[in-house]
């Protein structure tokens, strides 16, 4: 759970995507294979090695209109393929925060 | 409450046109997100793990209950329906969209409120004593002097663009609510042994990765000189304060590595070239500032009227009036402190609705004024005491009347990983599972007055080292695990907090805590020692072995 903002160099271990929040917004979104962006993160594109995870960013990071505050970040493949968020950082910009809200929504 | 002239209005809606026309060029590629972000962050808007969160300051913590309702109506029209009142007597909206929020802020400068300076390397909200101007100990209304500071140093060129952000509080009573002693600059008003008022001058106080407690750099320095020493300071800041170096840039680390006696020498000299220069307070100017905040005309009221004393059979009420109600320097007045940590809650939110109902109980009773203080609560600052008990089934029926503050869990807890890019794990939950153990009254009661502070990160916004408990988010292999500090406090006896030993994981925080209040109910020397003077008798080592003989 090492703030994104503190990612210097890529190395990724595992499965992993490109993640930012959309500009105009705010709102969390993935890089998707076809070179855009999806609020769905079982749309984002996948990447295996460091030299792919680094393609992907570069791409994403060019899109400055679109997005904002792109990064790479873990996640894990489950059986049948269904992507999950990697840490539990990802979980929450996933699914939600882990509380009630004040007001439901 | 200050009422803005024309020049204050006039800067406030030239700033909402131009961050209007900053945004339109953002959302059409004409600026980068990184010629963008200096501009966004100098309005408060921070990008976080969900969306924009937007910070509006509140100065010296003072609201009308007209600025009240705009809170509500921005939180309801562009958020999620709440906001999360700060440490820093700001308020945070969580949900913003970038593209409404020149609307926001538009809507907000209609009543006279702004989120400039609330983020970046600048001089922050000036904060202050949420009692300032009705506590009985203090020796004048502080806000004075921290409107004058407001004025002198919003969007003042030379304090744009410090190496680092700075941040201001002050307070004109014996007893620091304002915490001023974690802060870049501490002014504490006081009376010379002549009898004269000026201001005790701290520097060098703040939390975070590192955290110092402030040094007297100068015992007094009357009101006339406040602005021109305030500026030596930030000079010798200026020159000397890293740069190079996110984490040594703070004005406490230049203060700690030039010593306090070097310091205050470059200040010194910086200050004798500039000490009668136009940055002299004339009492015009001061008078000036003063005559614009207007207080309220009191009734003559008896301090125990017949409404208390019938209302004083009630258990429940006397449980929440022990707690939420301190004494007012008018008699038959009092100074109401309204929980916004309910039983299960969020520490600081407070929904719409529930800021409209306090709108409307702040012009039914306490002349339209609303504070906001650094432990994350409200108060309305002149209750008439006849109307303590129905000001009290009024805030029962909107949730704000927990009778909790300043006990185990009247908590002070940051946003956290629910929320804040920088955290490193949940604050929220934490604070939320300490209100649930801590929930009996009774239990409450007889802990006595107990400051837990949370904090997600190293960044300390829960202001964990001076919590008398406090507890620390840190990240080992991906878990979330809380360092745990005790002995800390945030008052005229500031001082940060002993680790008591390793890190705990999430789910054994509640425990550990139980652990340390059921230590200390063994270990106090008598009923009313309090928790932090237990610690400072004892030490930690009697704390420690009682959390870890079992782990």
């Amino acid at each position: 759970m090492t703030s994104p903002l503190e990612q210097k160099k890529i190395r990724i271990t595992g499965p992993s995507m490109v993640t930012a929040n959309r500009t105009w917004d705010g709102v969390v979104i993935y890089r998707t294979p076809d070179h855009g962006w999806s609020v769905n993160l079982s749309d984002a594109a996948i990447v295996r090695t460091s030299d792919e995870a680094r393609a992907l960013l570069a791409e994403s990071v060019a899109d400055d209109v679109g997005a904002v505050g792109a990064y790479i970040a873990p996640v894990e493949i489950k059986d049948g393929g269904k992507i999950r968020p990697g840490n539990l950082r990802e979980h929450i910009r996933s699914e939600g925060v882990t509380i009630d809200l004040p007001v439901p929504a | 409450m200050y009422a803005y002239d024309e020049l204050d209005r006039t800067i406030i809606n030239e700033r909402v046109s131009e961050f209007r026309d900053q945004v339109k060029r953002r959302l059409s590629g004409e600026l980068t997100e990184d010629e963008f972000k200096m501009l966004r962050l100098q309005n408060g808007v921070y990008l976080q793990l969900h969306a924009y969160m937007f910070r509006v300051a509140i100065p010296y913590g003072t609201l009308s209950s007209k600025q009240l309702r705009r809170l509500a109506h921005v939180a309801r029209r562009y958020d999620r329906g709440y906001g999360h009142f700060t440490t820093r007597q700001n308020i945070q909206f969580n949900w913003i969209k970038l593209a409404e929020l020149p609307d926001a802020l538009s809507d907000l400068a209609d009543v006279g409120i702004h989120a400039m300076q609330t983020s970046g390397n600048n001089t922050r909200n000036v904060t202050s004593d949420q009692w300032a101007g009705v506590a009985p100990d203090e020796i004048e209304d502080p806000r004075i002097w921290s409107e004058l500071i407001r004025q002198y140093t919003t969007l003042h060129p030379e304090f744009s663009f410090l190496p680092r952000k700075f941040k201001f509080a002050i307070t004109a009573s014996a007893h620091d609510r304002a915490a001023i002693k974690v802060h870049d600059i501490g002014l504490r008003l006081h009376k010379n042994a002549e009898g004269e008022t000026g201001f005790e001058v701290l520097v060098g106080g703040g939390l975070g990765r590192t955290p110092f407690i402030a040094k007297t750099i100068k015992p007094f320095v009357p009101g006339r000189d406040l602005l021109s020493y305030i500026e030596a300071i930030l000079r010798v800041y200026n020159q000397y304060g890293r740069r190079d170096n996110i984490y040594k840039a703070r004005i406490k680390i230049l203060v700690h590595e030039l010593g306090i006696e070097k310091f205050a020498q470059e200040v010194e000299d910086e200050w004798l070239q500039m000490r009668d220069s136009a940055l002299t307070l004339d009492d015009e100017v001061v008078e000036d500032i003063r005559s614009r905040f207007s207080y309220p005309v009191y009734e003559k009221l008896p301090h125990m009227p017949e409404e208390l004393k019938k209302a004083a059979h009630d258990p429940y009420f006397e449980a929440w009036r022990k707690n939420s109600v301190a004494p007012h320097k008018v008699t038959g007045y009092a100074i109401v402190t309204l929980s916004l940590k309910p039983v299960g809650g969020p520490p600081g939110d407070a929904t719409a609705d529930q800021m409209d109902a306090i709108a409307d109980l702040a012009d039914k009773y306490s002349f339209g004024e609303i504070r906001v203080g650094h432990e994350q609560n409200l108060a309305l600052p002149h209750v008439a005491r006849r109307d303590l008990p129905a000001l009290w089934r009024e805030l029962d029926k909107i949730g704000v009347a927990t009778p909790n503050v300043n006990l185990v869990s009247d908590i002070i807890a940051c946003p956290g990983l629910d929320y804040c890019s920088l955290a490193n794990a949940r604050s929220i939950p934490i604070a939320q599972e300490l209100t649930r153990r801590f929930a009996n009254h009774d239990t409450a009661n007889l802990i006595g007055r107990l400051h837990v502070n949370i904090s997600g990160c190293i960044n300390a916004c829960g202001h964990h080292h001076v919590g008398h408990i406090g507890i620390l988010g840190v990240e080992k292999n991906g878990e979330e695990f809380y360092q745990i500090t005790i002995g800390g406090r945030a008052d005229e006896n500031a001082v940060v907090g002993t680790l008591i030993g390793p890190a705990v994981p999430y789910g054994e925080v509640a425990d550990v805590v139980e652990d340390i209040v059921e230590a200390y109910l063994a270990l106090r020397a008598r009923p009313d020692e309090l928790f932090i003077d237990t610690v400072k008798r004892l030490g930690v080592e009697p704390f420690r072995e009682r959390v870890y003989a079992t782990r």
